[in-house]
């Protein structure tokens, strides 16, 4: 396998269960820094729940336990005495479905900015603009910044739940299957908009369509079962497998 | 820092809310238990009040126990005869036609919510226009109109839940739908409909308000539809004011029977709602 | 079965046509402003002013509302999204057996408890009073509603979907912030609804209220004097309605009244609710 330059975050050793039902187990992964990292598997195979555990929304459930260890930028966060919320803010979330906070467009973006401290109306205003700007959203809402966010479409609201995140100042863009509820599109500008954030962040994206998966992935997790099957940089993950659960996968044979 | 403050003082503010809310409850039911339980006896239970309910320092709740149960039962099955079948057609009959269904239950829930004291109001008018006295069987009438809303209301919450391609199943097999309503709906739903039996019960034992006009107060056993009956809530409203200390015994025991018996139905529905819970089939 | 459907959705008319019906010899023979606003109440004397009874309904079951929501919001807010799910387990029976105890339960453990600590909590403002009054009513009904309240607090907030904090989370908020800003934001049309059915509940209660609030006749100044709210009137009056000449009529009145605000409340609540369920 050939090395990686530089990890941002390194998962080792994590498990974890829910009411002593194991979801992941003995992961061990290494997230290079300015690529698209691909987490793919079947639905139910733990993705997700691996996802949620890197900015710790696993606290949000009862009963889980987690061992080992997840280390970004030399701070172990699974076990770090340090502020979870400045944690967070270090990573965008873009989840399955666009869920735009109950404001308008506006207040959407400025929300995570007014969390942190920015009060001066100025700044903000600008915030707001570069965001929407970022995400091509500019344009279609300038005329409508005050305008509650649920009347967007949907596609709309992804971009700018995206740029909500990015508005936060993060290194990481972590993404939970964003394009399954979005028209053919839609997907393709969040896809084309991935390709050019990885410039400046690095993107984790939990996918279970292959195709995505092949069209931006640099590296590849594949996982099975709460278990990493295989990993590695995309060309070689696609073009030659080394295990056999993998090849069935990339034949079609269970999805 | 702030924040965190502020987080900290309106949680400990909500675990004080819950803990009071849980000791109400247990304060509620102490207060019964510790003023009712030394007035509860044999005599109590199984005699009825001699020399007047309000005087007369002998005598039990015998009147208003019996009276209870026949007011509350009668009700409780005029209530299921109407409303089973209302919430049946509702779930069979009218699943396909949605806003219909919906402004019916936006009805059944309003009518949940009309006072007790409304129903027994009108209960008077219907009694005065029909020339009836104050009756059992007038506030067996007031009572069953009272309930039928939240019986047919909390079945229709049990059968709701039964998946509708169970339905269309059946129907490809070949069944009439009449058929199909009471095998398989009853057979999955009967733990959910007793639940909701039960709690309609336990509102028609325990009101006093729709009662009030209708079915009047009397010491003894009524023997027939058409004589006043005593009732627990009643027995309690009526002789917690009285000045003989003996008469307030009575109306503190009744307290006490009446607890009991609420006490009773919401144990009973626990478990039959958990069990209901296990029975369902999972899709 | 269709019959009886129809029996049942029919009913509410009939509810308000019945006490219509019946009151209506009042309201030709008196000014409806009167029957309203009067504070006057002589039956004897033709003297029909409702207006003492509407402002005690009002004061109680305003104060119980009052009471009610912080209790309810901090309390559905601390079992959704701080306590364990074994706290909900817990707490759902002491909800259903709260909800459950008859009003007349409630009245007796009133007139134990609750109106000897009004005796006292009156006493720190020096106000003398005989412990029957509108803040006895209020506290009865207040352990009265809040089951009722906090059901729907429950459900609502469950609703809301686990997504909409995590996003708020994952922007950097805190928990707090979180509900602070976005769940009570997001719950908001439901908690209005849930305290306006809250507040027609209570001001529909009868006995309990009935057995702890004074009964005096007099519009009420402050939450230690007594009241004499619109269910306590029909209950009380009911014997002596036949024997007066349009008494019958004007309580029938009163229920009707009763009922048009009861209607009013849960019609505009019901209808908040429905449409919270729609968007969330």
């Amino acid at each position: 396998m050939t090395t990686i330059i530089t990890p941002k975050i390194k998962i080792s050793e994590l498990n974890l269960s829910i009411d002593k039902q194991e979801i992941l187990k003995n992961i061990n992964v290494e997230i290079p820094e300015n690529k698209i990292t691909v987490l793919l598997g079947p639905s139910g195979c733990g993705k997700t729940t691996l996802l949620k555990t890197l900015n710790r929304l696993t606290d949000l459930y009862d009963n889980v336990k987690i061992s080992g260890s997840v280390i970004l930028d030399n701070e172990d966060i699974l076990h770090t005495k340090s502020d979870i919320t400045k944690i967070r803010q270090k990573m965008g979330l873009l989840s399955q479905r666009p869920y735009p906070l109950p404001m308008s467009i506006y207040g959407n973006i400025s929300y995570g900015l007014k969390i942190k401290g920015v009060k001066k109306k100025k700044i903000l205003d600008e915030r707001v603009e570069h965001y929407l700007k970022e995400v091509n959203l500019w344009e279609e809402v300038r005329e409508r910044l005050h305008h509650p966010a649920s009347a967007l479409s949907i596609g709309q609201q992804q971009r700018l739940c995206l740029a909500r995140g990015l508005a936060v100042g993060p290194e990481i863009i972590l993404a939970d299957e964003p394009t399954s509820a979005l028209d053919p599109l839609s997907s393709q500008a969040i896809e084309e908009m991935f390709l050019i954030l990885k410039k400046n962040y690095t993107l984790v994206l939990v996918t279970h369509i292959l195709r995505q998966a092949k069209r931006i992935a640099d590296y590849v997790v594949f996982m099975y079962l709460g278990e990493v099957v295989e990993q590695g940089p995309a060309e070689e993950f696609f073009s030659s497998p080394k295990m056999e659960r993998t090849k069935a996968y990339l034949k079609g044979a269970f999805n | 820092m702030i924040k965190k403050a502020e987080e900290i003082f309106f949680r400990i503010l909500m675990i004080i809310s819950t803990v009071a809310i849980a000791a109400a409850l247990l304060l509620i039911i102490f207060s019964i238990l510790y003023n009712g339980l030394p007035a509860l006896s044999w005599e109590m239970i199984s005699q009825i009040p001699k020399g007047g309910f309000y005087f007369g320092k002998e005598g039990g709740i015998l009147n208003a126990i019996i009276g209870s149960l026949y007011l509350s039962v009668c009700s409780t099955l005029i209530a299921l005869l109407i409303g089973l079948p209302v919430a049946m057609y509702m779930n069979v009959f009218m699943i396909k036609h949605r806003n219909t269904l919906n402004s019916v239950r936006f009805i059944l829930d309003i009518l949940w919510g009309i006072p007790s004291i409304v129903y027994g109001a009108f209960g008077f008018v219907i009694m005065i226009y029909f020339g009836l006295k104050t009756s059992l069987l007038a506030g067996i009438i007031t009572v069953s109109l009272f309930i039928i809303p939240i019986m047919v209301r909390s079945m229709d919450e049990v059968l709701k839940t039964v998946p509708s391609g169970l339905l269309e199943s059946s129907l490809s097999l070949g069944s009439t739908k009449t058929e199909i309503s009471f095998k398989i709906f009853l057979r999955q739903c009967i733990p959910g409909i007793v639940t909701a039996v039960l709690l309609s019960f336990g509102r028609a034992i325990g009101d006093a308000a729709s009662v009030l006009f209708t079915t009047g107060y009397t010491d003894s056993i009524p023997e027939s539809l058409s004589d006043p009956a005593a009732t627990l809530p009643l027995a309690i409203f009526f002789q917690l004011s009285s000045p003989v200390e003996e008469v307030r015994q009575r109306a503190f025991a009744s307290a006490a029977v009446l607890t009991f018996v609420i006490l009773l139905i919401s144990i009973a529905a626990r478990i039959l709602s958990a069990r209901y819970n296990r029975n369902k089939i999972k899709f | 079965m269709l019959a009886s459907l129809i029996l049942i959705i029919i009913l509410p008319f009939f509810l308000a046509a019945g006490l219509y019906l019946k009151s209506i010899l009042i309201i030709n023979e008196n000014h409806l402003q009167d029957l309203l606003f009067s504070d006057i109440w002589k039956p004897a004397e033709n003297k029909f002013g409702f207006a003492p009874f509407i402002i005690s309904s009002l004061w109680v079951s305003l104060s119980a509302i009052i009471l009610a929501v912080p209790v309810c919001l901090l309390s559905s807010i601390y079992i959704t999204q701080y306590a364990k799910s074994s706290v909900l387990k817990l707490m759902q029976p002491v909800i259903d057996i709260l909800a459950g105890i008859p009003s007349v339960i409630f009245g007796v453990w009133g007139v134990l408890m609750i109106v000897p600590f009004s005796v006292k909590a009156a006493g720190w403002f020096n106000i003398h009073t005989t412990g029957y009054n509108i803040f006895s009513g209020a506290l009865v009904l207040l352990v009265m509603i809040i089951p009722f309240i906090l059901n729907i607090l429950i459900e609502i907030f469950r609703m809301i979907p686990e997504e909409l904090s995590e996003a708020s989370l994952s922007l950097g908020a805190t928990k707090w912030e979180t509900i602070k800003y976005i769940l009570l934001r997001k719950a908001f049309p439901g908690i209005v609804s849930a305290f306006g059915l809250g507040l027609s509940r209570a001001f529909g209660e009868t006995i309990a209220v009935l057995m702890v609030v004074g009964n005096v006749i007099q519009i009420p100044h402050n939450i230690f004097d007594p009241g004499y709210p619109l269910p306590a009137l029909i209950a009380n009056n009911y014997g002596e309605m036949l024997s007066i000449p349009k008494y019958d009529s004007a309580l029938m009145l009163a229920a009707l009244i009763l009922l048009a605000v009861i209607l009013i409340f849960n019609f505009a609540s019901r209808l908040l609710i429905m449409r919270f369920e729609k968007y969330s």
